[in-house]
């Protein structure tokens, strides 16, 4: 009956979404006052809502194991966790495409309910472009992929869900990431209902900001996710491989970054007009293109979790009518757009746009070695591309746009002048110089770590120079936030260089009783018993790591599930200020000898508390934005009031 | 010049589309073929099996005689399993020459007792440079190679009773 329910609920909003399409189009040729196109805020909240209805019906049938439920019965079981039974239902192809249509309509009932600034025009013809883009998503729902579909008999157990995905990292991953993506195709609607109505001034920026912003601290937030989870999950002992699937979630990522600094500077100068739509389409083709990627398994990943060439079909279908079409309209409208403002080459724009020529830069070289096994595959040859290319070809851009990146915020709009923060920039140079004669001097880290490194060190200071001349108590809350992403950046830059500067790595096979030295840390390993858990048994190895006094358990794992039948490799962390000691228990070697494989990875965590810090930084800016333009709201409001007020005095 | 300009984001996309449908429409192989095939052997000269032992070096590859190369353990369970077929391959007139990674003359003493001795010769590789240089991922993996040195052929995993035939054929092919 819930399942009923939910398809019900289903195919209402995919009606409800064909009218916000149709009521928004004629809205947008002007209709201003017709009847159909007063529909189409009512229609996108409705929408919204029934949503939500049928993503808890789907939430209800996992929670209580409905066996009848087709999806269920492939993807879940009745004695996992209740956790990961929940989570089960978008751990899936179908339940993760509702997640995605759910929160795409919530997307658009907000900006149905909220969005006042921009033009009614412009609010329908964007509202009319993203009931275009879910359509195509209810028809690969409704037609190929029905969540809701039902088993008849019954079956009798569940299949279980992926042991790998049985964490709580990946319970939250997805749905992130969904939301980053998500807003950026809000982003994407408004910047075709720009193209359309011939809308691109900074009106357009400040609409579409929030929701860059929001979906940049999701991308960002899911990312690091990601990130942390292949770390420990995966047993490698690596935080990034540049593996298709990663690549697929860091794409969006840089142009959304990129994007939201155009984004501001159309917004506080109202240039970049062009370049700013672009990157909006750019965007949001990044995130389909990366979801293409990894759901049709055209190339091989070791995350390669539903792979089904059908549906890869599909979704270069929707690709080639979304984002063709996008670049059709911008390719024919474009050209017409009033050029926006002029600046100076030495100004915050100049500086903002080598960040954005620089994000570019590295998207395109993470693109192209991204598709480029793709293109060499059919010219005859495999290949495969991997860290060799990606860190010294992506540090080329990266390098110089960090150096701006320091020295970018001190700039003052339109003109400036490199005498006035001449300070500033010999104490830039000292630092720098500083940094890397101390680390050259003290260590013996690679050239790329030694460059990390110093740049951190330069970055850390450089954050927090707009603070300079400036009242703390009056610091506006964007300007903070910008401030804490851009230390976050020099914090996770610092982690990125240690780990891979002084991380290090034993592989041993040691009996019980022996001692192995990683770091300042010595393992012993106290002995190997079995153990069970709910849904699997596991070999669990006890350590005891000592350094100085203190002293420590650590207990990883070789896993194996139940249901379905598979080994996984917990690995043991041991989380301290200074680093991470990583442990992890292979084969058995024989004569009661075990494998073990060890890493003391010196401030590693840093990686990930900078990603924390620069989603913290997103979300005060974004507070701050949403604040202001509440404000402004209010005070326009009062205006017309007293206006009204003096017409009837 | 502008208008041109604007048109690049759609050719660039048109482009990937163009590769993306080409590659759904072609069959998908799931072979994985090593890289290394037609290749000469890494030149190595490493340690024998113990220390009274003469060193092993690529060189007695390129005698006009080709060998298996069985990438091996003693702390590798799937070799043991593996080692019968070795053994068959043997009586069947097979060379065989083993590196053992990261091991310990005794370990590989008490190995070769307990399971049985097929190999020609063995190398002790303690760094496993000689595994990378081939290529390999993991252990057991055995190459075949001509009688001038060239690899010929990679199975990786251990060796099936049933893959024995497979790999004698390769073998013979290499003649």
């Amino acid at each position: 009956m819930i399942a009923e329910l939910g398809l019900a609920a289903l195919w209402l909003a995919a009606g409800l979404c064909v009218l916000q399409f149709l009521a928004g189009a004629a809205g947008a040729r002007g209709e201003e006052q017709g009847a159909l196109s007063a529909l189409v805020r009512p229609a996108a909240v409705v929408q919204g809502a029934l949503l939500v209805i049928a993503f808890a019906c789907l939430l209800r049938v996992f929670a209580v194991t409905d066996l009848s439920v087709a999806l269920v019965a492939a993807n879940s079981h009745a004695e996992k966790p209740l956790i990961y039974r929940i989570s089960g239902a978008w751990g899936n192809h179908e339940g993760s495409m509702l997640l995605w249509v759910t929160i795409l309509g919530l997307c658009s009932a907000l900006v149905a309910l909220f969005e006042k600034r921009a033009g009614q025009r412009f609010i329908k013809a964007a509202l009319s472009a993203q009931g275009f883009v879910a359509l195509g998503f209810y028809a690969f729902l409704l037609l190929s992929s029905n969540p809701f579909e039902r088993l008849n008999p019954p079956a009798a157990t569940g299949a279980g869900l992926n042991p790998l995905l049985q964490d709580i990292g990946l319970a939250l991953h997805p749905p992130t990431l969904y939301a980053g993506y998500v807003g950026l195709s809000v982003a994407f609607s408004f910047v075709v209902a720009g193209l359309v109505t011939r809308q691109a001034g900074p009106e357009l920026a400040r609409a579409m900001r929030p929701w860059v912003l929001g979906a940049w601290i999701a991308l960002t937030l899911g990312i690091a996710a990601g990130s942390y989870w292949a770390y420990y999950e995966l047993g490698w002992g690596g935080w990034w491989f540049w593996d298709p699937v990663e690549n697929a979630s860091l794409m969006p990522w840089l142009a959304a970054t990129a994007l939201l600094h155009s984004a501001s500077v159309l917004a506080a100068r109202d240039a970049l007009r062009t370049w700013t739509i672009m990157l909006g389409v750019v965007a949001f083709s990044m995130s389909m293109v990366g979801t293409f990627l990894v759901r049709s398994g055209i190339l091989t990943s070791v995350h390669a979790f539903a792979v089904d060439p059908e549906r890869g079909t599909f979704i270069l279908g929707l690709l080639a009518l979304y984002i063709g079409g996008a670049f059709v309209l911008f390719a024919l409208r474009a050209g017409a757009l009033a050029e926006g403002k002029r600046f100076a080459t030495l100004s915050r724009e100049g500086a903002l746009v080598v960040n954005n020529v620089m994000l570019s830069a590295i998207l395109a070289v993470v693109l192209l070695g991204t598709l480029y096994p793709l293109l060499a595959e059919a010219l005859g040859t495999r290949v495969s591309i991997g860290p060799p290319y990606y860190n010294p070809v992506t540090a080329v851009f990266a390098v110089p746009m960090l150096l701006v990146l320091a020295v970018g915020p001190l700039l003052r709009w339109k003109r400036d002048n490199l005498r006035r923060i001449a300070i500033p920039l010999v104490l830039f140079a000292v630092i720098l110089s500083a940094s890397v004669t101390v680390v050259v001097a003290l260590t013996g880290a690679g050239v790329l770590s030694t460059i990390g490194l110093a740049l951190a060190a330069l970055l850390a200071l450089a954050s927090w120079m707009p603070l300079a001349g400036r009242r703390i108590a009056r610091v506006p809350l964007p300007l903070w936030g910008s401030m804490i992403a851009h230390f976050g950046i020099a914090v996770s830059l610092a982690g990125m260089a240690s780990e891979s500067a002084f991380s290090i790595e034993r592989l041993v096979a040691v009996q019980p009783g022996d001692r192995v030295a990683v770091g300042p840390y010595e393992i012993r390993l106290d002995a190997v018993d079995p153990v069970a858990g709910p849904n699997w048994t596991a070999l669990e190895a006890r350590l005891t790591a000592t350094s100085g006094n203190s002293e420590a358990i650590l207990r990883p794992q070789a896993r194996t599930f139940t249901q379905p039948q598979q080994s996984t490799s917990e690995a043991a962390l041991l989380t301290r200020w200074n680093g991470q000691l990583y442990a992890i228990i292979g084969d058995a070697a024989g004569d009661d000898r075990w494998q073990l494989r060890l890493w003391w990875k010196p401030f590693v965590t840093l990686i990930w508390y900078g990603a924390l810090l620069i989603s913290l930084g997103g979300m005060l800016s974004l507070i701050g934005h949403l604040r202001n333009a509440a404000r402004r709201w209010r005070i326009r409001g009062q205006i017309a009031r007293r206006r009204e007020e003096r017409g009837n005095a | 010049m502008k208008r041109l300009w604007l048109i690049i984001p759609l050719a660039l996309f048109a482009l990937f589309l163009g590769l993306a449908a080409y590659q759904m429409t072609q069959p998908r192989d799931e072979v994985v073929r090593s890289a290394m095939i037609g290749k000469p052997l890494p030149a190595f000269d490493l340690p024998g099996r113990d220390d009274e032992a003469p060193r092993v070096a690529s060189a007695m590859f390129t005698d006009g005689q080709p060998r298996l190369l069985n990438v091996w353990a003693t702390w590798c369970v799937p070799c043991m399993a593996e080692a019968p077929q070795l053994e068959a391959l043997e009586q069947r007139g097979v060379p065989i020459v083993g590196i053992a990674i990261r091991d310990e003359p005794e370990a590989i003493a008490q190995f070769l007792s307990q399971y049985g001795e097929p190999y020609e010769a063995i190398a002790r590789d303690d760094i496993a440079e000689v595994q990378l240089a081939l290529g390999s991922s993991g252990v057991p993996e055995t190459f075949v190679i001509d009688g001038k040195g060239i690899i010929r052929y990679q199975h990786i995993g251990d060796i099936r009773p049933d893959q024995v035939d497979e790999i004698y054929a390769e073998w013979e092919a290499a003649k």
